[in-house]
């Protein structure tokens, strides 16, 4: 008998309509984007070829998917099993977040008909800083896919092939592990490769790989947090906080690397004074980092952590730290030259929500068809 | 050691050039093959070594002997030494000593001897209406020389524009019905050195490819070594920055004219046309002597379909980067940066329902908690 099992109950809920239809009008957007071109449907231009299709889908939603990751890595590589009953829901998540990360690649990519280049290895450039993104993250797709194939199998019944991948399994973990801790951290040197374009502030040279790595890992315990809150009143089940409160020594030791290192850098590079100048990009750094401080505080004391709705307010704030940290990076405060200027127009927004609508949606709708979630156990 | 030093000083007997000048020869010639260093001392033993020496019959068609004068012409140090001492040119209508009956008997005697082992040179277009009666030497056609000697060459060489694709001979109406080697000569491997007159260091480096390893190098589906022919002019001008810029010249003597941009206005051929004149230029003299460095713009010389057959002045086909229209434009400024009334609203409403969620969720996991206690 599995621990998982599926929630079951009706597909067709009106969340899920709702969210169905918000994709329909994204899939739309995508169509004009495939037939009129980049222009037509995005505001990206020669000074901002980063808009939010590179930057929410792929640099942010990976980082929102590394729960898997964040889990296999405390779960197999420092033996916590008791955080085991989290693991599949997350490996769910790490799959769609994924695989829809590569999806919002393809669409930004201005010669898209050339994709299949990544898979002929005698055509790799190997001057280019996407290349180690590119293999690494369509690599970590295929393992997250075979991670999470036990699910599928149990539930088609399928018990010799399930033996036989449970036997070889372990491989594909210790990949998951390895393949994010690669391209996460080559997510960041992409801003190394932008030079001075990058304010400052965000300008934190060879340990800009560092910085993506600390982020990303603790953005994926928060979306195990987050998950886990959401999906206890969503679905109406037990709360999970006595389970998700165990993650916070993890947390604090990297929200307190991440600040460590970053103001560290700054002072070392003698930018301190950048934060006080009172412009914008200050303002902004000051918001970010408020948003990784105050989690911070809200885990460092006893009281505050071991209420739910703190624990989730945390979490949500890491997100948007995580997520604030890549925007201000990569578009906010990115200065490309004199005369550029972007903002997502209405049809690129509509894009990048269909996907996010498209992932809710299918992360619904498999947790209600495959063993995912663990099974409920009675006080 | 001793042993190559010896080799060597023998070749400076031989061909009047100091062992020095000779292994820089070597090296360029390597260089611009795009071959490792260690090419150029192979080639350099190649030349020292006399029994390699290849025969070579050298057939003229219709032409104005341009590529030979080109080859002979060439101001690199005792280049034609080199040139006469790297092959055994047993048959060349310009060059021979001798005249009349005695050359051919000498040409028929060579190819005998040598079945399948000289290599032919083709300079000049062959005719081929009316039985390719528009050109003869000694009395038969150019057409049926031409096959003769190709039956039992160990390989074939374009030298030209005539030669490789025809040249201003085909060009309409064409009332000899002028040819290339490549197509009278239909299932044999023609290497084509397109130019009118061609680089004679593109011809250089090919026959000592060949001297030196006993084949040809890689070539183009046109028969053309890559190594020279493999990059538009285009992409290696170094007037390409002002083309990228839209810094055009329009007229001859204009204020961009004088400037030196970009020639593609004034029907510059460049980008559509395959050679190595940017990186070479031309007569070895340097300071950028070829017709786009003296600011004229490229006819195409080396390019079928293109010199000779498009008018001087018209515009040429983009071949690098015509994009399709799904391309962002490369410096759109003027609209960017506008915050749509509708995609702002958006952004606040995906952000402000993620919040709101949050919210709501954050209540209902507290009374949960209080509910289980």
């Amino acid at each position: 008998m599995s621990e998982y099992q599926p929630l079951g109950g009706r597909i067709l809920t009106r969340p899920v309509l709702a969210l169905g239809f918000i994709f329909l009008i994204g899939l739309f957007f995508m169509f004009v984007r495939f037939t009129e071109g980049m222009g037509a449907a995005s505001n990206l231009n020669g000074g901002y070829a980063w808009g939010i299709w590179v930057v929410y889908d792929v640099m942010v939603g990976t980082a929102f998917a590394c729960g898997g990751y964040a889990l296999a890595f405390l779960v197999y590589v420092f033996n916590r099993g008791q955080y085991h009953p989290l693991v599949r829901p997350a490996v769910l998540t790490s799959l769609l977040g994924y695989a829809l990360g590569g999806f919002g690649a393809f669409f930004d990519m201005g010669r898209f008909w050339q994709f299949y280049e990544i898979f002929l290895p005698w055509n790799w450039n190997f001057n280019s800083v996407m290349l180690e993104v590119g293999l690494c993250v369509s690599a970590y797709i295929l393992v997250l896919a075979i991670e999470f194939a036990p699910a599928l199998l149990e539930r088609l019944g399928k018990k010799a092939l399930l033996r036989t991948l449970n036997k070889v399994l372990f491989l594909f973990i210790a990949l998951g592990v390895l393949l994010p801790t690669m391209h996460q951290s080559s997510l960041g040197s992409l801003l190394i490769a932008m030079g001075h374009k990058v304010h400052p502030l965000w300008q934190v040279e060879h340990l800009h790989p560092l910085l993506a790595l600390l982020s990303a890992l603790i953005m994926g315990f928060s979306i195990v947090v987050f998950e886990g809150s959401v999906s206890s009143v969503g679905f109406g089940r037990r709360s999970e906080t006595h389970l998700l409160v165990k993650l916070w020594r993890v947390l604090v030791g990297l929200l307190a690397a991440f600040l460590l290192v970053r103001f560290a850098v700054l002072g070392f590079q003698g930018k301190l004074g950048l934060i006080l100048a009172g412009d914008f990009a200050a303002l902004m750094f000051l918001l970010e980092t408020a948003l990784f401080l105050v989690p911070l505080l809200i885990l460092l004391s006893p009281a505050m952590r071991a209420r739910g709705s703190r624990l989730l307010f945390a979490a949500v704030s890491m997100l948007l730290a995580g997520t604030l940290y890549r925007f201000n990076a990569y578009i906010i405060t990115f200065d490309p030259g004199p005369g550029y200027g972007y903002f997502p127009s209405a049809p690129e927004i509509m894009v990048t929500l269909g996907v996010v609508a498209l992932e809710i949606m299918a992360f619904l709708i498999l947790v209600k068809l495959l063993p995912v979630l663990h099974r409920e156990e009675h006080a | 050691m001793a042993e190559r030093e010896t080799d060597f000083s023998d070749l400076e007997r031989r061909l009047g050039v100091s062992r020095r000048t000779f292994l820089k020869f070597c090296t360029g010639v390597a260089a611009s093959l795009g071959l490792p260093s260690g090419a150029a001392m192979a080639m350099a033993k190649a030349v020292a070594d006399p029994k390699k020496r290849p025969p070579v019959i050298w057939l003229h068609g219709q032409e104005c002997t341009g590529p030979s004068e080109s080859l002979l012409r060439s101001e690199q140090p005792s280049l034609e030494h080199l040139i006469l001492d790297l092959i055994s040119l047993d048959y060349h209508q310009t060059l021979d000593a001798g005249a009349g009956h005695q050359v051919e008997q000498t040409k028929k005697r060579v190819m005998a001897e040598n079945r399948g082992k000289y290599l032919l040179v083709i300079e000049g277009a062959i005719p081929v209406k009316e039985n390719g009666n528009f050109c003869k030497i000694a009395g038969e056609t150019m057409l049926h020389l031409t096959h003769e000697a190709a039956e039992h060459a160990a390989a074939i060489v374009a030298f030209g524009s005539c030669a490789s694709w025809g040249g201003v001979q085909s060009a309409a109406p064409n009332p000899t019905g002028a040819q290339g080697a490549p197509q009278v000569l239909k299932g044999k491997t023609v290497v084509t050195i397109p130019g009118c007159p061609p680089n004679p260091a593109n011809f250089i480096g090919t026959v000592l490819y060949f001297v030196t390893y006993g084949k040809l190098p890689p070539i183009d589906d046109k028969g053309r070594p890559k190594w020279a022919y493999g990059r538009l002019i285009h992409e290696n001008c170094y007037r390409r920055p002002h083309f990228d810029a839209g810094r055009f010249a329009t007229e001859f003597g204009d204020e961009g004219h004088r400037k030196g941009w970009c020639l593609y206005k004034l029907g510059c051929k460049g980008p559509e046309t395959y050679n190595n004149c940017p990186s070479l230029e031309y007569n070895n003299v340097g300071g950028g002597v070829w017709p786009i460095g003296v600011g004229h713009p490229c006819f195409g010389c080396s390019e079928g379909g293109v010199g000779f057959e498009k008018p001087m002045f018209a515009l040429s086909d983009v071949l690098t980067h015509t994009p399709p229209n799904m391309f962002p434009e490369i410096a759109d400024r003027g609209e960017a940066g506008g915050v749509g009334a509708g995609a702002a609203a958006l952004a606040g409403a995906a952000v402000g329902a993620a919040l709101g969620a949050t919210a709501m969720a954050a209540r209902k996991v507290d009374e949960k908690d209080r509910e289980q206690g």
